[in-house]
């Protein structure tokens, strides 16, 4: 899922008042933003009374069900139609994405409430890891199943690197160093490693990207 | 023709010493480190963004020791450069006669004077060997044939107390199996490990040169425990050099004793002597040297 967390208040406020903005909508996302604690329906009241209190009228707010998907988003804000009308800016707490439906599907200034922040695993309620870069040349088949592109600050797909010590991490030196974990783990499932991982084929991340299964081939 | 190459595979025991380029373009310093190295050392390694902080390009500072008659080894780290300015550099440091290179995967930008840069890492050291090694055939990574290929002598790093060890050695052996020729290990505390890496590298035909720290203060060891990534300098040592009347002298004859352990034991020796240049004779046990 992506993790998120709040935006600064004062930055919010900022573009509040970039543009004069008195009456406010929110919008939130039922899906990873409640999960992540920062856009589900405890969040949506807390912002709003915090903007009540700060002198900013909300007229209304909704959890979208997916946000980031543009047409459920349209639906959704059709049905508050009149709350929408009445504000002068939607702020959306969702990731990016759903920042980008929500003024996508409603004609009014819309700015993001959250900072998304990476795709990552949910370790237990509350506590998140990036496990996963979405490069599109997957070497977890390699690795033992641990991403050396995410989880090595390096981001070596080849290592240890020179920091590593009694397996830890140069960067990061409370956790285990990524490479060591992935010779141990091969190591126990008595799997040799592949030699030495050729360069990454950095192409298949190309921004922005795009897929259309619709279409023959499914991909762009 | 290289004399690091050429001593080093007739078996001769090789003295290495490392110079750091200037933040900035006086090179004052830089050339007086040189000159009190020069008659002690057979190449010097001039380090590139050594602790991910601002310095002057090793390329640049390799071809000006070069001019001044010191056969430089030229390093480059995977930290700052995506795979074309790589590439781009090697063709160039040939092309300028630079014929070591010393190939690393750099310390994290976090750790350095710049610490919001981005860290490139495109590459990291064992597929830039490969690399290096296509363009000594006269190809680039892309199997395209270059107009003039590279003949770079090509080395790495390695630990030799670094754990667990068994990882450490396969990384090592895969490093080989990449083309590198010599290893310069980082600073060496335990002759035992040294040994054991020699003896499980020379089969495969690698050489080794053992590093010398010069531990020169109690000040050095702790910014080495606090701050250096991958080094511990270990309690009886540092003991040893704490409790010196005179931390400095004391970290030179400890410096001496282990050049003379490394001498039975490894291809060659790396000294960094922190600022200690004057001494590096003494060090290295040259006689009547200051």
């Amino acid at each position: 899922m992506i993790i998120t967390k709040p935006r600064d208040w004062s930055r919010i406020r900022e573009n509040l008042a970039d543009i004069g903005a008195k009456r406010v909508f929110l919008m939130g996302c039922g899906q990873c933003a409640t999960v992540a604690h920062t856009g589900g329906e405890k969040e949506l009241e807390e912002t709003a009374a915090r903007l009540e209190a700060e002198g900013i009228h909300v007229t209304g707010w909704t959890v979208g069900e997916v946000t980031c998907h543009l047409n459920g988003t349209k639906l959704d804000s059709r049905k508050h139609r009149v709350e929408i009308d009445a504000a002068d800016a939607v702020l959306v707490l969702a990731c990016g994405a759903g920042v980008q439906t929500t003024a996508d599907a409603i004609a009014k200034p819309v700015f993001p409430g959250l900072e998304s922040l990476f795709l990552g695993t949910v370790i237990r309620n509350g506590i998140f890891e990036e496990r996963c870069q979405t490069c599109g040349d997957c070497v977890l088949d390699k690795t033992a199943g641990i991403c050396p592109v995410t989880t090595c600050p390096k981001g070596l797909l080849n290592g240890p690197c020179g920091g590593m010590w009694n397996g830890m991490c140069e960067v990061l030196t409370d956790r285990e160093c990524t490479h060591v974990r992935i010779r141990t783990r091969l190591a126990e499932q008595h799997r040799t490693t592949s030699g030495t991982l050729a360069p990454k084929d950095f192409s298949t991340a190309l921004k922005p990207g795009g897929v259309n299964i619709r279409e023959k081939g499914g991909r762009r | 023709m290289s004399r690091l190459r050429d001593k080093l595979e007739a078996g001769k025991f090789i003295v290495t010493g490392e110079i750091a380029p200037p933040k900035g373009t006086d090179l004052t310093h830089m050339f007086e480190s040189v000159d009190l190295l020069a008659p002690h050392c057979d190449v010097m390694n001039v380090t590139d963004n050594q602790g991910a902080s601002l310095h002057l390009s090793s390329m640049a500072a390799s071809k000006m020791i070069l001019d001044h008659g010191i056969e430089p080894i030229f390093q480059q780290t995977c930290r700052d450069r995506n795979r074309l300015a790589l590439q781009s550099d090697l063709l160039a440091a040939w092309a300028l006669g630079l014929e070591n290179v010393l190939l690393v995967t750099g310390d994290d930008p976090r750790a350095g004077d710049h610490p919001h840069a981005k860290g490139v890492f495109d590459l990291d050291s064992t597929q830039l060997a490969q690399i290096v090694c296509g363009m000594n055939e006269g190809r680039d990574m892309m199997g395209r044939e270059l107009k003039g290929g590279t003949g770079f002598y090509v080395g790495a790093a390695m630990f030799p107390e670094a754990e667990p060890w068994d990882v450490q050695l396969a990384r090592t052996e895969q490093k080989i199996e990449a083309g590198i020729r010599f290893f310069q290990t980082q600073a060496v505390f335990d002759i035992g490990k040294l040994e054991r890496a020699v003896e499980a590298l020379r089969p495969l035909g690698a050489k080794v040169i053992a590093g010398v720290l010069v531990l020169r203060s109690p000040r050095v060891i702790d910014f080495i425990n606090n701050r250096l990534a991958g080094l511990m300098v270990p309690e009886p040592i540092a003991d040893r050099i704490r409790r010196a009347e005179d931390p400095a002298a004391e970290a030179v004859r400890l410096a001496a004793e282990q050049v003379r352990e490394i001498r039975d034991i490894a291809d060659g020796v790396h000294i960094m002597p922190l600022g200690l240049d004057a001494a590096v004779g003494r060090i290295l046990g040259v006689e009547g040297a200051s």
